[in-house]
């Protein structure tokens, strides 16, 4: 028997290239986010900082259920898609990447905005008094300095994307190379008793997980010693 | 500094409120565009704040400042320049220097950003400031000394208007203050743009600075040129062992047997502990009020080297009320005097009479 059917192969694929969407949005979307958290006095601070952190208490379910009733073609959103001609975003790949993005924001946010608190105002204090705009600041000092919250983030949120199944369940489904991700894939294999191949898939997920833990934590090890 | 014809008169011109917790600050600032102004005052006097709100760091501070004939900021008309189009070399308190460079990438941060000009010359500051062999070097491994200095070159090639220092010795001790002290002084002979220098220490405000703005629990108190300001009758209490004449003079003589100079200035001639002048050196030297010593006439029999002739101008009482401040005219220098109330009784010397004042040699070395 083969280790991995061509099914298997492609809700591997379909994984990767899941979280690979998902991590890289995030990041373009968190860093400007979590640098607003970290340096803004506006009130508005800790209820959007509670708001990005909801999906960390969040049953997947609950957020799936709400994000379905709001993108389906009775949803405020759908309705919107619908009136611009786009096609509904429930059960296809970018409704899952939107869904996901959600799920998994936290996991980018916390260590950018984390990271970007423990730089502090000093270092960005000293290059505008050197003459550095506040663009050429955030890419030429806060970034640099905050790279190992970057990496964590960036690893977080691909782990955690790919590990996703409540939230996929209720708004992607199951559709063979749209939406069947390794996580359905493996609930597929156990319905069916094919024990074996959802232990390959497993492991797979968990190799997975553990390589990046292990790098990111080697990384910073590694950073540490050179400071 | 004296004033060359045609320049621009302007320095910084300062007024600015803000507060801090339950302290108001409100300070109105004049400072000369040439040489070197001391911020001084005791710790907690809100020196660091001051400077900070000048240089458009503390964005609650509301008032107006301009600097030449750039308005930097006016609250009334919602002008503000941000820091970075200031043109200022400031360096804080801690080197804070960017760990994700070396030294060298630490020193271009600036120079490169003003665009590498050919007036300022990078290599003669890098081996002024003994950082050649530092270049390549990470910023974690080097000591407060070399952090310090890298700080000050970093903020020199970026091509400044203004420098602001905030205590830029107050983290180092022993050698590597005394060493990076005679650094400032040697910048200062060749410096081309004014600066800022906040201190509480008044041994390097007395070696550095041209002028002097005192400042106490978040206001100015007294701002004058250093000389003129240091020997006031009606500075705060606060300054304590701080009041006392600043004298200028050149080196004469050099006794190497008994390791003394002879420094002549405008009141006579003093000797000095030898540290490593050279006859002929214009050399500063502070005399604090508190090592003057006062009698009607010339001693002899004394252990003090120095003895000057001089003339009362007038006495006031001291921050103790055990004691009173007297000052003292040396040849067209003012130095002052701080005796007991008893001491003074005793003297019977009223403003206009002739006495003279002893001053230990060993009271005179920094």
């Amino acid at each position: 028997m083969a280790l991995l059917t061509e099914a298997d192969i492609e809700a591997l694929g379909l994984t990767l290239r899941l979280a690979t969407t998902v991590t890289v949005l995030l990041l373009v979307l968190g860093l400007p986010l979590a640098w607003w958290l970290a340096h803004t006095r506006s009130r508005w601070r800790r209820p959007i900082a509670a708001v990005v952190a909801l999906p960390l208490v969040l049953p997947p379910t609950v957020l799936g259920f709400y994000l379905l009733m709001l993108l389906g073609p009775d949803g405020w959103v759908g309705r919107a898609f619908a009136a611009l001609g786009l096609a509904a975003l429930p059960f296809t790949f970018q409704g899952l990447v939107v869904a996901s993005m959600l799920y998994s924001l936290p996991f980018v946010v916390q260590p950018l905005h984390n990271a970007f608190e423990a730089v502090g105002e000093r270092p960005l204090e000293v290059a505008a008094c050197l003459g550095a705009s506040p663009l050429d600041r955030f890419f030429n000092v806060a970034l640099p300095l905050a790279l190992p919250g970057v990496i964590t983030a960036a690893v977080l949120g691909f782990a955690h994307t790919v590990g996703e199944f409540g939230v996929v369940l209720m708004i992607g489904g199951n559709i063979p190379g749209q939406t069947r991700v390794l996580s359905m894939r493996i609930y597929d294999h156990v319905q069916a008793g094919e024990y074996h191949q959802a232990n390959v898939l497993s492991l797979c997920l968990l190799v997975v997980s553990f390589a990046a833990l292990l790098a990111m934590s080697l990384l910073r090890t590694r950073r540490q010693a050179r400071d | 500094m004296t004033e060359r014809p045609g320049e621009s008169q302007l320095g910084l011109d300062a007024k600015l409120a803000w507060r801090r917790g339950a302290l108001a600050f409100e300070v109105d600032l004049t400072l000369p565009p040439h040489g070197i102004t001391a911020l001084f005052g005791p710790s907690g006097a809100g020196k660091t704040s001051c400077l900070r709100a000048m240089a458009g760091l503390e964005r609650d501070a509301v008032g107006r400042v301009s600097f030449g004939q750039t308005v930097w900021q006016d609250s009334a008309h919602r002008v503000f320049v941000p820091p970075h189009k200031r043109r200022i070399g400031y360096v804080f308190q801690e080197a804070s220097l960017f760990t994700h460079h070396t030294v060298a990438g630490n020193l271009d941060f600036g120079y490169r950003r003003a665009g590498r000009p050919k007036h300022l010359d990078r290599e003669g500051l890098i081996d002024r400031f003994g950082l050649r062999p530092l270049l390549e070097r990470r910023v974690d491994g080097l000591s407060g000394g070399e952090r310090q200095r890298v700080s000050m070159v970093r903020a020199l090639l970026s091509d400044p208007a203004l420098l602001m220092f905030d205590e830029p010795l107050s983290a180092l001790d022993g050698p590597a203050r005394i060493d990076l002290l005679e650094c400032l002084e040697s910048l200062h002979a060749t410096l081309q743009v004014p600066m800022i220098y906040v201190s509480h220490n008044v041994d390097e405000v007395a070696r550095l600075a041209d002028h002097l703005v005192l400042m106490e629990a978040g206001h100015v108190v007294a701002q004058g040129s250093l000389q003129d300001t240091l020997t006031r009758l009606d500075l705060p209490p606060a300054l304590g062992d701080a009041v006392g004449a600043v004298i200028e003079g050149d080196v004469v003589d050099y006794d190497a047997h008994d390791q003394l100079i002879e420094l002549d200035f405008a009141g006579g001639r003093l000797w000095l502990p030898y540290r490593h002048e050279r006859v002929g050196q214009r050399l500063r030297c502070r005399i604090s009020a508190r090592d003057v010593v006062l009698s009607t006439a010339p001693q002899t029999g004394t252990s003090a080297l120095n003895q000057l002739p001089c003339r009362i101008v007038a006495a006031v009482d001291a921050g103790h009320s055990s004691q009173v401040l007297v000052q003292l005219d040396a040849g067209g220098c003012v130095l002052l005097a701080r005796i007991t109330r008893r001491s003074w009784h005793a003297l019977g010397l009223p403003p206009g009479s002739n006495a003279w004042v002893q001053v230990k040699a060993v009271a005179l070395g920094i």
